[in-house]
């Protein structure tokens, strides 16, 4: 039966065709590479990363915010409370380039110090975020069971509330209010979209042959969590802690924009906006300038989020 | 279809000197694809030649990456992303297709010119009837006639592909099909216009062996009726040298041999062509049975089952009873419905040999294989290691018996953790089992990658950075760190070309030998049982269908699954005289 199916003599343009050895050869086919320097997967998100214009305009921005909030001092000789209410919403003169504010405050010290309130929240904020959610979305993803159903429905309850009006809530009942207890309440009501993103990551990460290599070592579960499927699920996290950043100082700003923040004391954007709202009529440049500072800090945050995705996702990666 | 060529396959011409002066039907000359990507241009096709008569069958036979789906691609203008014909013609049935404009080709496509795409589980949509992706099929080959006689049409189609209750099935939906009876309706897709031309890209290779079987003979028995010619797309030798009368052999994008099938099998020239044809396990499986119904008992895979059959060995591992059952959400909302995945499965594994756990998927192998390993625990039955009971052992004990036994999994790119490097990969077990110092370790690591044929500079690289084969190596080598006497392979072989398969399964035997291990070996295959296993387990359904030597398996199988496995192999309907050479 087969051989019916086999022409006797090949017929023209079917003849017995050989091509002659190959210049490259047959041995290289598997070889390793020895030449290049090992490249691991963050190396190599990092040389992605480097590549791209963005992520040195947003890493500019975020070095520029972050060494104001550190040093104010350096940018500034006058201090943010030295007002002389003589020189109330008068204009840019030499040595006070923004003009001064209702209370007669330099506008440019006050930009400069307000950094610090706005990066030291959002810091705060962030890390405690990460050590919550992660925690909670990693136990619940990888031991699963009951432990993931009361989790899980513990994430649900807080993602249904509203972060900035439980924040308002909680606040407004708060009698110290610093940045830490600030960073604390954004913290407390914003953990759960990073538990949600750890906990699906998991999902998918423990179910890989390494992870069931690993326990056949006798690996233990907790070892193997921190060991293997944690580091696999950092990148996402990473992603989402960039662009969180951003977000948390805008919760801040809102807060102290809504007096419920950081106390009148502590120079920050948010409250700076508010006072400038009073008298935005007749001198509306003065809420710019706060208001800059903070839509610059956000943009520089959610623009190296962005790179830093396109970086960490290996579907989105060209090569 | 057409009238103006004699159907050729299924009446072969009785000498050569009396043929017709046929056209060809498909005719490339130098094709040449570029893809454009950032690293620059990537040929993935040069220089490649091809000729397809009316009604017979071309199979393009190549390893991953070869360039085979690119160049049938390139015939239909389906090249993906940025694809391109740079170079070279395709002539269809006296027309050139290189430059043809999106309409003229959309018009060949399906007409003249059908696909069976190699995925049946995507490439039906999931939300339409399958009977409606037939009627579109048909409506967008110019089908004349009302909804009446497209419905009938396409009935017929379905029961021409080999689905019964044809008229039924088309109301179904893709998800309420097998693997299997969606290819079948791939297959009634891409016949639907009845082209002159039907391209076969890897159409059988989702499905279990005996599915495969009876799909291509009856897509055979189909095209020789209709007279369709077909180009086969494949990367085993076996099921080409079976299917097709003329074979390309395609090798980094160029065609390395081509000629009658029949030809190249019994005499390859390339010498990559050599390697495929001694290296593909379908075809070195059907060696060694030919070389058997001969009385030639010579062959080295043969010897070596002799010797170990005739010293008596103890038991390594041996299950009893082993049964798994699993709760399923059952129909209602909180009920569950039993599903037992290993039932009643006793066998036992030699010292220093290897026994093949056979089975299509869902046949509760891999199950069986997780609770050998200890990673699961048995509903009932017992797994015994060296003469004590697994399910007995203390933490201290369990730990100490997983340096024991050790498994190597099928999926090369899931098996390493990404984020680890190739030495901490393999020196992991070492550390974790408190052996050695650091010193010792990392010479312990170097020696393992010698044993695996790796250059020790690798163990500073990243597992993105090597091949399929590569990974696969490195997982063998963190099995064997902690010198364990049974090794678990679950699939370990099945994802690999062929070479690279031949390869690892070359190392394995090597290792076998040198360090006594013994291998349970968890394959679909049939092929490679026959090459690497002293006994055989037969499963099916959870349950043990077949428990014998290799031999005997082979050369008299009892039982009728067993024997429909073995049936499936391709390659079973060559002759021996094409193999001995």
């Amino acid at each position: 039966m087969p051989e019916n199916r086999y022409a006797p003599v090949p017929r023209p343009g079917q003849e017995h065709f050989t091509a002659p050895v190959d210049e490259g050869g047959l041995g290289a086919v598997d070889a390793v590479s020895t030449s290049e320097a090992p490249s691991s997967f963050w190396r190599e998100s990092w040389g992605e990363m480097r590549r791209r214009p963005m992520f040195w305009v947003a890493a500019a921005i975020i070095l520029l915010v972050v060494v104001v909030a550190a040093f104010p001092g350096l940018f500034t000789s006058l201090g943010p409370r030295q007002c002389t209410l003589a020189q109330s919403l008068a204009g840019p003169q030499p040595g006070h380039p923004f003009g001064f504010d209702f209370q007669g405050c330099d506008i440019y010290s006050r930009t400069m110090y307000g950094a610090r309130a706005s990066v030291l929240v959002g810091v705060l904020a962030t890390a405690m975020v990460i050590v919550f959610g992660t925690t909670i979305g990693a136990v619940a993803g990888y031991y699963g069971g009951w432990f993931d159903t009361i989790l899980s429905r513990l994430t649900d309850i807080f993602f249904a509330v509203p972060i900035v009006l439980a924040a308002i809530v909680v606040m407004s009942v708060t009698t110290n209010r610093t940045s830490f207890s600030v960073a604390f309440v954004l913290a407390l009501f914003g953990w759960t979209s990073i538990a949600r993103i750890t906990r699906g990551t998991v999902l998918s990460v423990k179910n890989n042959e390494f992870v069931t290599a690993a326990r056949s070592l006798g690996m233990g579960r907790g070892a193997i969590l921190v060991k293997h499927v944690l580091p696999n699920a950092a990148a996402p996290i990473i992603v989402y802690a960039t662009v969180a950043l951003g977000t948390f100082i805008v919760a801040e700003a809102t807060l102290s924009f809504l007096g419920i923040g950081l106390p009148p004391n502590v120079v920050s954007w948010g409250g700076d906006i508010s006072k400038a709202q009073n008298s935005i009529r007749v001198a509306p440049e003065i809420l710019f300038y706060p208001a800059g500072g903070l839509a610059l800090t956000v943009l520089g945050f959610i623009m190296m989020g962005d790179v830093v995705r396109d970086a960490l996702d290996p579907k989105a990666r060209k090569r | 279809m057409t009238t103006q060529f004699p159907v050729t396959s299924g009446s072969p011409l009785s000498d050569g000197e009396t043929r017709p002066t046929e056209q060809p039907l498909l005719e490339i000359r130098d094709l040449a694809v570029s893809f454009t990507t950032a690293a620059g241009e990537v040929k993935a096709v040069r220089g490649a030649d091809l000729t397809v008569y009316p009604g017979q069958s071309v199979a393009i036979v190549g390893e991953s990456g070869s360039g085979k789906s690119t160049l049938a691609h390139a015939i239909i203008d389906l090249l993906p992303g940025t694809g391109k014909v740079t170079g070279g013609s395709i002539q269809f049935d006296g027309r050139e297709l290189v430059g043809l404009d999106r309409s003229e080709i959309e018009h060949l496509r399906g007409r003249d010119i059908g696909l069976v795409p190699q995925d049946p589980m995507s490439n039906l949509n999931p939300v339409w009837r399958i009977g409606t992706q037939i009627e579109e099929a048909l409506k967008a080959n110019g089908f004349q006639g009302g909804r009446r006689e497209r419905k009938e049409r396409v009935s017929g189609l379905l029961a021409e592909a080999g689905l019964p209750d044809a008229e039924r099935r088309a109301r179904q939906y893709p998800h309420e099909f097998s693997g299997g009876m969606r290819q079948r309706s791939l297959i009634a897709i891409g016949l639907a216009a009845r082209p002159k031309l039907l391209i076969a890209d890897e159409p059988t290779s989702a499905l279990d062996v005996t599915v495969q079987r009876q799909i291509l003979d009856h897509l055979e028995v189909l095209t020789r009726e209709l007279g369709t010619a077909v180009l086969f797309i494949t990367h085993d030798l076996g099921l080409a040298a079976e299917r097709a009368e003329h074979l390309v052999v395609m090798f980094k994008g160029r065609v390395v041999e081509s000629g009658p099938a029949r030809q190249i099998l019994a005499d390859p020239q390339h010498p990559y062509t050599q390697r495929l044809v001694s290296s593909a396990p379908s075809l070195a499986s059907r060696r060694i049975q030919v070389a058997h119904e001969q009385g030639e008992q010579s062959g080295e895979l043969l010897a070596r089952h002799a010797d170990q059959e005739a010293t008596r060995v103890p038991d390594v591992v041996v299950t009893r009873n082993l049964t798994k059952v699993f709760q399923i959400r059952g129909a209602r909302p909180g009920s569950s419905v039993d599903f037992t995945a290993v039932d009643d499965v006793s066998f036992s594994l030699k010292r220093g040999t290897t026994l093949a756990l056979v089975g299509e998927s869902g046949s509760g192998k891999s199950t069986a294989a997780n609770m050998v390993l200890g990673l699961l625990e048995p509903t009932s039955g017992t797994v015994e290691f060296d003469g004590v009971d697994v399910s007995t052992l203390g933490t201290k004990e369990l730990f100490a018996f997983r340096r024991r036994i050790q498994p190597v999994f099928q999926n090369p790119y899931g098996s390493l953790d990404p984020m680890f490097s190739i030495y901490r990969s393999i020196e992991e077990p070492l550390r974790l089992h408190g052996v050695g110092n650091k010193k010792q370790r990392e010479a312990r690591v170097r020696e393992l990658l010698d044993m695996v044929s790796l250059p020790q500079s690798a163990m500073r690289r990243f597992p993105n950075e090597l091949s399929g084969g590569q990974r696969q190596r490195i997982a063998i080598a963190r099995a064997l760190a902690l010198k364990p006497e049974v090794i678990v392979l679950d699939e370990a072989v099945s994802a690999l070309d062929v070479l690279v398969q031949a390869q690892i399964l070359e190392l394995l035997g090597d290792l076998q030998d040198e360090l006594g291990l013994s291998y349970l070996f968890i394959t679909h295959d049939l092929a490679v049982v026959r090459q690497i296993a002293d006994s055989v387990v037969v499963m099916q359904n959870g349950k043990v269908v077949e428990h014998a030597p290799t031999d005997e398996v082979f050369d008299n199988p009892r039982e009728q699954y067993t024997r429909d496995l073995l049936a499936a192999i391709p390659g079973a309907r060559l002759e021996g005289a094409e193999l001995a050479g």
